[in-house]
Formats: C-alpha cells, structure tokens, sequence
C-alpha cells in the first residue's frame, strides 16, 4: 500500500478566526476589482450578484481551499486556523442548500444522537441544544420522535440550520439561499453567527442580503467591491421584512384553505 | 507513466468524477488515457473520448468472472497507455459484487462511494473501500451537512488511513483535491509482479463452467451451502 503520512491526515480542523480570500482573475481574465475579501468569525456576508456572476464559483474556491490552482486563481488564506491544506475529512465548510434533503431514515433523536457521537460531543445537552434551536426557528414544533422524513420543508431546514450551528466541527458556514418557507431567517443567521464561524450567505433574496452587515458584490466572476449595509438600508430592511411578513400572513392563510379580507392591514 | 485504480458502488460516480480529474490535467496539457472495465455494456469509454478527446478503452468480460478478467488483463491494457504516449494511465473497474478490490499493492487506490448509498454502505463495501489509498464521497449536495459528517464517520470507521474528501460529479466540485494527490504520486513502472491488495474469490463450481439449472443435483465442484439453522 501507499504510504501515508499521518501529518496528512486532518480530520478535526480547528476554529478559525478568519478567512480572506486574495483576488484572481475574473471570466475575461482581467484582475478582480477588489484585492482582497476577508470574513471574520461570528460575522456574516453576503455575496451578491445576478445568475452567472460567479458567487458558486467563490464559494467553490473556499471549499477547495484554493491555493492559485483553481479557474479563477484565486487563494485562501485561513488566520489562526490549520497552516496547511487539509487533505483529509469532510472539509472546511459546512454548506447549506436548498438542493439538501434528510435522506436517513431515523427519528430526530436519534439522528441527532448518530452525529453528537461521532463528532465526540457530550450528547445529551448538544441533542437538547440543537433542538430548541431549530425549535425557536420554526412555527412548527419538532418533536424528538418524529421521522426526518415526515419534517416540513421549514422544520427540515431548521434542524440543518441548528445542527450546523451546534454539532458539525466545519469552521466555516455556506448558505446557499434559504428559502421563505417557515423559518425565521434573521434568527437563524443571529444562531449561526453565535457559532463563531465565518459564515457566507449567497442569495437572491434583498432581505438575506441586507440582513448581513456586509455584502460583496460579484460581475462577471470578479470580486468588484463590499458595500456596508447603511442606516438607511437597515430601516429599509424594517420595511422589507413587514412585506415579507404580509406576503407570508397571506400564503398561510390562502393554504389553510381560508380566504384573504378586501381590507389590507398597514404595513 | 502514473496509473492509478478506481473502484467504486454503482452509480455513485465513478466515470464522472475522473472526467472532471482528467480535464484538470488536460488543461495543463497532460496526456492522460483510461481504461474502463465491465461486465456485459459500457459506453464510458465513449465517454472519456467525446468529452476529453484523450484515448480510451473498455474491455467487458461477459462470461468470465469480471474481477478476474481485469486481474488478467492488466500488463495489456499498461502496455496500451505506454503506447498512447500517456503520463497518467485510470483504470476504471465496475461497481459490481465488492467481495474483492481491484486494487493492488503500489499503485494509487481510489474508491468512489456516493451519500446516498446509506449509513451501512460503507461496511458492506468490503475490501474495496477498506483498502483503498483514498475515498472519493459523492452526492454531498443532496444530503445535509449532518449526514455529509456522519457518512464520513463511517467511512473511517472502515478504513482510517485512507484520505477522504467531498466531491459533486455533476460540477466537478472537490476533484481538485485528487489532482493535487496525483500530482504527488510516484510513477508506476511495471504492474508485472505486483500483488493484489486481497485476493479473488475461489470458485470454479459448474456455475463457472457453464451451468444454469438450479438444484442440488447439478452442482459439482467448489460448493459452499448456507447455514439455515441457528443463525439467531
């Protein structure tokens, strides 16, 4: 067999305080605006941009720990974390996606229970923890009991949320949109956030956008620039989100099989 | 010329993930050339000819037992990639019974298992995955994060030396990572007395030969019958 070095081998990758990512080269090949792009722990950004603009590919870049060799050539740079590359393990980045499903057949406990475990976490308190998290995201309420398969879209993607936040060792977050149904998006990032990982939010979704207190604007596979979210932006935010929350009032309603009131509520 | 081994479950990506590995070297102008082994039908040699434009074979065992006819076949088919003037040589093996491992002592091994084969695929895979130099973990983007880590958990529980990592056949997300081990790994110059990592089944029973009648009475040879009794 090969011989392989043990110091390869890196299956616990540590905390990081950050993470920057040192510019490349954009889709025609030009340098990218922004020189640098750095998250710290606990902090969230959200990057921005139309279809096509290049946010997969830098979150791509993060999960392979590039290193000048990937398309864009750009490079990770990870402050008090891992020197070297991990070779080994799931990785860095805990990644959450629409696309992503419970695919086990288990009750909530004892999934919960499987990962507490083999991620060597005390489990009784981190099970309780994880669920009162996903608990406090969503209108339903988990029971431990329940199939994962029987779990709403919104229950299923608050128990990821809450199960990223307490029991996976992955030291940075990818949020690869949330959607609308059911979850109390602001709570989730502050549960995320309160981690103290780095956590990206790439999103199509203004609220999401101006929930981050930065966000990075992507064209044409170029890192152009971070906008701060400003004072005015934040009360626009106030307002966005009694729209969303209007827009959800009447979902649920209409899907309760009830019927909406000529009469608008202000907003 | 490098060579390197992969195995992997049905399905869970195997031809996918080195088409995304080859066009790396590709792009950095190295000849690569494949191998695919099967049973009965395969066009992923097609495959690796219309999406790389880089040679590449097949050889299908049909009555002969697979893993034996790849074992058989190896000095050939390295002969073949010296010839293709190739710097780097994959030799793809199909997901089929897992009771043995195609790979061999001295040269990379590469399983390919996918999330969704669920928890208990890993120890089911047997020498395949036990003995293999690297696991390549596909589907990842269809499954969360929890069960990503505990999938992997139980990978190592099967093998704790090998280097495991991510990676989405679809995009080609993650194969970066095994380029960068090839790009470490040593040249193999003869397959011509290497071992196996494990050895292959024993069998010729008149099944091998030929026989399809089921009963006692047409087996002969090297029979083995289960234990019913006492088994709880």
């Amino acid at each position: 067999m090969l011989q392989i070095k043990t110091e390869d081998l890196a299956p616990e990758v540590p905390r990081m305080a950050s993470i920057t990512l040192l510019a490349g080269r954009d889709k025609s090949g030009r340098g990218e605006p922004l020189p640098q792009l750095s998250v710290e722990a606990g902090q969230s950004l959200a990057v921005v941009g139309p279809t096509g603009s290049g946010k997969s590919e830098l979150l791509s870049d993060i999960e392979q720990w590039a290193d000048r060799d990937t398309v864009t050539g750009r490079r990770l740079v990870v402050s008090d974390g891992p020197t070297g590359r991990p070779h080994d393990g799931g990785g860095i980045v805990a990644r959450l996606s629409q696309k992503t499903s419970f695919v086990m057949d288990s009750s909530v406990e004892h999934f919960l229970h499987i990962h507490a475990e083999c991620r060597n976490r005390g489990q009784e308190t981190i099970v309780e923890q994880t669920l009162d998290a996903a608990n406090q995201l969503c209108g339903e309420p988990i029971r431990l009991g329940t199939s994962l398969q029987v779990l709403s879209g919104g229950q299923s993607r608050a128990l990821m949320i809450a199960d990223i936040a307490f029991i996976s060792d992955a030291p940075v977050v990818l949020i690869d949109e949330i959607e609308n149904a059911g979850i109390d998006k602001l709570k989730a990032l502050s549960i995320l956030s309160a981690s103290d990982k780095p956590i990206l939010v790439a999103t199509h979704d203004p609220i999401l956008m101006l929930m981050a207190p930065r966000r990075l604007v992507m064209r044409e596979g170029g890192m152009q620039r971070v906008i701060e979210t400003s004072p005015e932006e934040r009360e626009r935010l106030a307002e966005l989100r009694r729209m969303d929350a209007h827009l959800c009032r009447a979902r649920d309603l209409i899907r309760a099989g009830d019927t909406l009131q000529e009469r608008e509520p202000a907003l | 010329m490098k060579v390197i081994t992969i195995a992997g479950t049905p399905s869970s990506g195997k031809t996918s993930v080195l088409l995304h590995t080859l066009n790396l070297f590709k792009a950095e102008g190295i000849k690569t050339a494949a191998v695919k082994f099967d049973a009965l039908a395969t066009q992923d040699h097609d495959l690796y000819q219309r999406r790389l434009g880089i040679p590449a074979i097949r050889g299908l065992s049909d009555y002969v037992c697979p893993d034996h006819y790849y074992v058989s076949n190896l000095e050939e088919v390295l002969a073949w990639g010296h010839e293709q003037g190739a710097a780097l040589l994959v030799i793809e093996t199909a997901g089929l019974c897992f009771r043995c491992a195609p790979h061999i002592n001295g040269v990379p091994a590469v399983t390919v298992i996918d999330n969704l084969s669920g928890l208990g695929a890993p120890e089911k895979m047997g020498p395949a995955l036990k003995l293999a130099d690297v696991v390549a973990i596909t589907k990842g983007d269809l499954v969360s994060q929890a069960e990503k880590e505990v999938f992997l958990h139980r990978v190592r529980q099967v093998n704790q030396t090998a280097r495991a990592f991510h990676c989405n056949g679809l995009t080609g997300n993650g194969v970066l990572a095994l380029k960068r081990m090839i790009d470490q790994w040593p040249e193999v110059p003869s397959l011509t007395g290497l071992k196996l990592r494990y050895s292959m089944p024993a069998s010729v029973c008149s099944y091998c030969t030929g026989e399809i009648r089921v009963g006692r009475n047409f087996q002969t040879g090297n029979v083995v019958k289960i234990h019913v009794a006492n088994q709880n």
